[in-house]
């Protein structure tokens, strides 16, 4: 028995790897990488001269994608799931931007199973006073409208949780399509559920396993990183099927519910650099 | 005493009485009152505590919103559509035209009492009036500008480094602070002082005349429950039966896609009517007796039509006898003292 006991001790004194004691205040660095990719290729902005296809066969290029990363949340094996300050848990995923795919926070050393993020802005954030409307959420970055890079809709005071714009020659050029003859698509998905009255609400709560792929091993000496492929097909290859041609503009309606529902599908653990 | 001691002394005397005098002229003009809810009316709905109005604020937000940096080529200012004299509105218009004279597809509404509002805009969207000018800023009819770039062209003049220093401690132009500057000019805007205050709050000299009295009876009866008073708004949405517009705007819809908000508009104040024609969200009726008539015969039974147009018959029994008398009693809603306050107006 004794002998069985120092065994393991020596054991445990060995393996440098470890669970620390789960304490909140024992911060170390985590950072959640966001990876676009677009089906079986990588992704790139303005790919004009090498056209991706959804699975309608249609061929489009991709001039922008921005996405509201919110609300980080990781859980340990044994259940303990810890919240990153709200404050620090906001992140703008801009695919012209290489360096903002990472969102970078701080949660207590210890090995995480699981972890959750919101994709949009949660509705208490998207109701607050316009002094908690900071960083990325600034209504004015961007411009402070919904043209170019703004993720903001002043007319009903909401962000704009994922925009993704693009152009596809299967766009008409009337009223149904694109009357400026541009064949641009433009999906601004947003929507947080209502200020006062009920509307449409698009916030996704995204919960990703990482048993399987490689667990979050969070210390302070090193930059553990989970690495997440966004497959940005999933748009149009989700549950719901969505063809440009019958739908190049989906802003604030009833249909976006659709498309939001295929966003939950994007996210893919691939693997975790510990 | 000599009479040259005399002359010294009243010559004093005189100068001393001088001084008072334009000491209490000057402690008139300069006294700052700030933001005082008028006693008739209730606790506002503007969160006071979180932007309390200072002098500093208060003329800060006044040079922005006459300001025509606010817009894309410098020309149109928030004063442009709502301008004082017409109780801030655009009077004449029955939508506004903003830059390059481009019309957009609304009335545009008085700057008045906002401090007392749950919502922003005709159709609803904006809950917060600190969020609202972002609206303007950025349509392509009004200001077509982006907030991020008018900022900028404030932070390079040296009169606003030095407003916003003396407003808020530093020359740092913040998305808040801005919006902040602006809606403190704004929930200064109170109409509190046409004729019919003046008897609410009984003040001596004022009454009503016969035939404004019997208007204020009617009204009691036939338009209270929506417009009820002291704001005469009871800040609802509601669908007042109006023919559906050829652009078809749906008015709350737009901002809920509720089915049950179609054609719904927000409830506006009948304060001020006298300076604000055109009347409703599209400024379709040019004038007071129009708006009654289209309640007396005119409303349409429209999905979401209010369930208080909808009695015996559609709309409101308002004959021709009832409109004058109704429309007298209107008239004591209008107030000149805020149209004039040189508080108020450009500098």
């Amino acid at each position: 028995m004794i002998i069985g006991t120092i065994f393991m001790i020596t054991a445990c004194s060995k393996e440098d790897d470890v669970a620390p004691d789960f304490e909140e205040k024992n911060l170390a660095p985590l950072s959640i990488e966001f990876d676009n990719i677009v089906g079986d290729r990588t992704f790139s902005i303005n790919n004009t001269g090498s056209l991706y296809t959804n699975s309608n066969g249609e061929k489009f290029s991709i001039s922008m994608l921005q996405y509201f990363i919110s609300n980080i949340k990781v859980s340990t094996a044994d259940g303990i799931t810890y919240t990153v300050n709200q404050d620090s848990s906001y992140f703008l995923i801009n695919g012209a931007d290489r360096a903002s795919r990472f969102t970078r926070v701080r949660v207590p050393e210890g090995d995480y199973t699981k972890l959750t993020f919101t994709l949009g802005v949660d509705s208490l954030r998207s109701t607050m006073p316009v002094d908690k409307r900071t960083g990325v959420l600034d209504p004015a970055l961007g411009g402070g409208g919904h043209d170019g890079g703004g993720m903001y809709w002043g007319w009903n005071s909401g962000y704009i949780f994922f925009k993704f714009e693009g152009n596809s020659s299967v766009i008409s050029n009337d009223t149904s399509g694109d009357p400026t003859g541009k064949k641009q698509f433009k999906y601004h998905i947003g929507g947080f559920g209502g200020y006062s009255a009920p509307t449409i609400n698009n916030i996704k709560t995204i919960t990703v396993d990482l048993t399987n792929a490689g667990i979050a091993r969070v210390r302070k000496d090193r930059q553990s990183n989970i690495h997440l492929f966004v497959d940005i097909m999933k748009v149009f290859d989700g549950t719901n099927r969505i063809s440009i041609a019958r739908n190049p503009n989906v802003m604030f309606s009833e249909f976006s519910v659709n498309i939001a529902a295929n966003l939950t599908e994007m996210f893919k653990h691939d693997h975790t650099e510990n | 005493m000599k009479r040259k001691h005399w002359t010294v002394i009243i010559f004093f005397g005189l100068f001393i009485v001088a001084c008072q005098k334009d000491d209490a002229i000057t402690t008139e003009i300069e006294k700052w009152l700030g933001f005082v809810k008028p006693a008739h009316f209730p606790e506002p709905e503007y969160n006071l505590q979180n932007n309390p109005v200072t002098k500093e604020g208060f003329e800060l937000g006044r040079a922005l919103f006459y300001e025509p940096r606010l817009s894309r080529n410098n020309t149109i200012t928030c004063g442009s559509c709502h301008i004082q004299s017409s109780a801030f509105t655009q009077h004449g218009h029955d939508v506004s035209h903003g830059i390059d004279d481009r019309l957009g597809t609304r009335n545009s509404p008085p700057i008045m009492n906002l401090a007392w509002n749950k919502a922003f805009m005709w159709g609803g969207g904006v809950y917060d009036l600190d969020l609202q000018p972002i609206i303007p800023i950025t349509a392509h009819e009004e200001m077509d500008d982006n907030v991020a770039n008018v900022m900028n062209k404030i932070r390079s003049l040296p009169k606003y480094q030095a407003m916003f220093k003396a407003a808020f401690g530093s020359e740092e132009v913040t998305t808040a602070r801005f919006m902040k500057a602006l809606s403190q000019f704004m929930i200064m805007c109170i109409s509190s002082n046409a004729k019919y205050d003046k008897i609410i709050r009984k003040e001596p000299g004022f009454s009503f005349t016969e035939e404004e009295e019997q208007g204020y009876q009617l009204f009691l009866q036939k338009c209270a429950s929506c417009h009820t008073e002291p704001l005469f708004t009871d800040n609802n949405f509601r669908n007042n039966g109006l023919g559906i517009s050829p652009i078809n705007d749906q008015g709350l819809y737009n901002a809920t896609l509720q089915e049950t908000d179609k054609y719904k508009f927000k409830v506006p104040s009948l304060r001020n009517l006298r300076y604000t024609a055109p009347y409703m969200h599209d400024g379709r009726f040019l004038n007071l007796n129009a708006v009654l008539r289209h309640y007396h015969e005119e409303v349409v039974e429209t999905p979401n039509l209010d369930p208080l147009l909808k009695g015996i018959k559609l709309g409101i029994e308002l004959p021709e006898s009832d409109r004058s008398k109704i429309i007298a009693f209107l008239n004591t809603l209008n107030d000149e003292h805020f149209i004039n306050n040189p508080l108020l107006a450009e500098q």
